[in-house]
């Protein structure tokens, strides 16, 4: 079984140091949730795992099945399976969300390079359809450009349906239940259920307990200026519920 | 720089090649009344065309250069060959085209691209339309469709009526030296209610260097027609500039409805200097697509006279500006009746240093009323060395008229980049994908065959963008 391992992870935002040593291990089948107050540094991991070229690791190692992934680019971890829903995704203009999720496969070897009515690039087409259906999405939301003009659930429900789609080993969600109303949250759970299995790992950052009752998490960890301040099992994000932050520190 | 100079190789390749073809006549450097008589009287052209040509002659010695827009200090008008006649005369058949220039629009791909989804096909190089030929079919219905100096000869009548009346010599500097000295070019002429189905299209090559290439393009559409005329420009790589500075006129007639075309690929040796210009009657509508990809620096503004009540004009441009290349384009629309809308669209992008202007203008006179007007123009700049401006200009004298304006100026930013690139496309790939996403509304209005090439043109200008 896959592994995503943080280890004593230090990174740096435009020579500021956020990230304090972070130690984490994720395996494949897992869910953990990570939560922590505004600003100790939970988005700042999200990136620096997935590769965004701001943020420096100054020490430390990100390791994926044993192997190191913290040189590679981002595109070359997607490739290896891993995957950020983005706390605020940014829109392009021109590009449908169809025609995208098709580019996104094929750089990910999912699809082959062919002419139209390849019948995997139909069975791609099929599937993200039936992935939009289980979301609630209209398929016209398919036809529509990337994230242009679509409401902050909207959003969110569109980072869902690229992971459905897209089928990571390993899904990095940072803030997925900010701004959603109790149905979409509701979606985003049972859709994220849905990947839950022996070859799905997901890391659920958040800062309310509120998704983690439709998500069981296996494990809790609190984040607390720029590193994991404890660890436990579901127990502890009820915990913070009812007492805040304030008691881990 | 490696990517770039991999982009000029690859230009090299596709159209930057140069062929040995052996002039049947060619004129000296530079131009005089002179030279101006000598290639009318070659032409064999009447008396008034002679006249006309000699008249703008004194109105571009006259004329000033703009004061405005790109810089064209170093072009050079004294070394320019004026005029340069490479085969006797068009053909109708390829195979009958000289062995050298049927090659050139061979590697073109232009022949292929005639069978496979055009109604007619003209091919100009250098001064002279060297091919020309419309399907059968299309000549049955009366649609003539033939190189603008066979017009004058076989269709004085019509050509008279209209020639240089929608733009006449005393225009600008460069339309006046087109009057003086054109050559070649386009004419179409739809009869009455005729539909021409498939596009016609012109392509336009310079071989030679320090060429100038002056082609007059004419289009008439009468009451009811409808016709797509697409054109297509390449030229060879040279350290000498080219001049290419063409006139288009076009009359749309009541209720017809005509869509111009042009993918603008010169090489970056070439000083593209264009005037364009419709007049649309009573509900026809005008719609002009100007892609301008080459080319060291190029103005070019088609525009639009609304002259009939209920007429319309769409005017989308984009303009991609890479290492020491201007685009200076846009779009003009003239409201002149009631009731007549129209939308300017332009798309410019500019990247390694490239500078790029729309420049644009929309006048509603008093008297069209409630007419319509809507202009967007979006820059985005792929890096910190390029460089982007815009020049829109209204004058509105009509109260009732709805008009908007919308401007934005970007740069292609990081997070967009990473977001794609965590998805798993290279960072070029995710370049791409957000500089064609930007002028995808542009893109999708060209037919299948342009749409893909011009995707593939602009993927390629986009490399060296990493690294």
């Amino acid at each position: 079984m896959g592994k995503l391992e943080v280890k004593n992870l230090y990174v740096s935002v435009e020579g500021k140091e956020i990230l304090k040593g972070v130690n984490l291990s994720l395996q494949q089948g897992e869910v953990h949730a990570l939560m922590g107050p505004n600003g100790s540094g939970k988005s700042t991991l999200s990136y620096a795992l997935m590769g965004h070229p701001k943020y420096k690791i100054t020490q430390g190692d990100i390791l994926l099945n044993g192997e190191s992934i913290a040189k590679l680019s981002p595109e070359k971890r997607a490739q290896k399976g891993l995957f950020l829903a983005f706390q605020y995704p940014t829109e392009v203009q021109g590009i449908s969300l169809n025609r995208f999720l098709l580019n996104a496969n094929k750089s990910l070897g999912k699809i082959s390079d062919s002419e139209k009515g390849n019948p995997t690039i139909k069975e791609f087409l099929a599937n993200t359809k039936s992935s939009a259906k289980d979301l609630s999405m209209d398929e016209s939301f398919l036809q529509r450009y990337l994230n242009v003009g679509f409401s902050g659930g909207e959003k969110k429900l569109s980072e869902i349906l690229q992971m459905s789609v897209l089928k990571p080993k390993f899904a990095l969600l940072d803030e997925i239940d900010s701004g959603l109303d109790v149905d979409s949250l509701k979606l985003v759970g049972a859709a994220i259920n849905r990947m839950r299995g022996k070859d799905f790992g997901a890391l659920v950052i958040t800062h309310y307990a509120r998704i983690l009752q439709h998500v069981k998490p296996d494990k809790v960890h609190i984040f607390i200026d720029g590193k994991i301040a404890q660890s436990g099992g579901p127990e502890l994000a009820q915990k913070i519920e009812q007492k805040g932050y304030e008691f881990v520190k | 720089m490696a990517g770039i100079s991999s982009i000029n190789a690859d230009y090299k390749k596709r159209y930057g090649f140069r062929d040995t073809v052996k002039p049947v006549f060619r004129t000296g450097k530079g131009l005089s009344r002179e030279l101006i008589k000598e290639i009318s009287a070659m032409k064999n052209e009447p008396k008034w065309m002679r006249e006309f040509r000699l008249n703008s002659y004194e109105i571009f010695l006259k004329k000033n250069p703009p004061s405005w827009g790109p810089d064209l200090s170093q072009a050079n008008f004294e070394h320019i060959t004026y005029y340069l006649k490479s085969s006797d005369r068009p053909e109708r058949k390829w195979e009958d085209v000289p062995e050298g220039i049927k090659r050139t629009f061979d590697r073109l791909g232009v022949p292929e691209a005639e069978k496979k989804f055009l109604g007619g096909v003209g091919a100009q190089y250098e001064s002279e339309t060297v091919y020309h030929h419309l399907k059968e079919s299309l000549e049955k219905q009366g649609i003539i469709f033939c190189s603008t100096d066979q017009a004058l000869q076989e269709h004085e009548e019509i050509f008279r009526e209209w020639f240089g009346k929608i733009v006449p010599p005393s225009d600008n500097k460069f339309a006046a030296l087109n009057s003086a000295v054109w050559s070649g070019g386009s004419f179409i002429y739809v009869p009455k209610g005729v539909e021409v189905k498939l596009p016609l299209q012109a392509y336009f090559r310079i071989n030679e260097r320090a060429m100038g290439q002056f082609e007059r393009t004419l289009i008439i559409v009468d009451e009811g027609a409808k016709v797509h005329y697409i054109e297509g420009c390449t030229a060879p790589t040279y350290s000498s500039d080219s001049l290419h500075a063409a006139v288009v006129e076009i009359i749309a007639k009541k209720n017809s409805q005509v869509q111009y075309t042009t993918i603008q690929n010169w090489s970056n040796n070439v000083y593209n200097l264009v005037t364009k210009r419709s007049h649309a009657y009573e509900n026809a509508r005008v719609y002009w697509l100007d892609g301008n990809i080459g080319s060291k620096a190029t103005m070019k503004y088609p525009s639009v006279y609304l002259m009939g009540a209920g007429a319309k004009a769409d005017l989308l441009s984009i303009a991609f500006a890479n290492k020491g290349q201007h685009q200076d384009a846009g779009g003009k629309v003239f409201h002149l009746a009631p009731n007549t809308s129209s939308r300017i669209v332009s798309k410019s992008i500019s990247k390694g240093g490239g500078r790029t202007s729309y420049r644009g203008l929309a006048l509603v006179k008093k008297g069209a009323k409630n007419s319509t007007v809507s202009v967007k123009c979006d820059a985005l700049m792929l890096d910190k060395f390029s460089r982007s401006d815009t020049y829109p200009s209204m004058k509105i004298d009509e109260n009732d008229a709805t008009v908007s304006h919308e401007a934005s100026v970007g740069k292609l930013s990081d997070d967009q980049v990473f977001y794609l690139r965590s998805r798993g496309l290279s960072e070029s790939d995710a370049r791409s994908m957000i500089v064609l996403g930007f002028i995808e509304d542009f893109v999708k209005e060209l037919p299948l065959e342009y749409a893909v090439e011009l995707n593939r043109l602009v993927k390629l200008e986009m490399e060296g963008a990493v690294g």
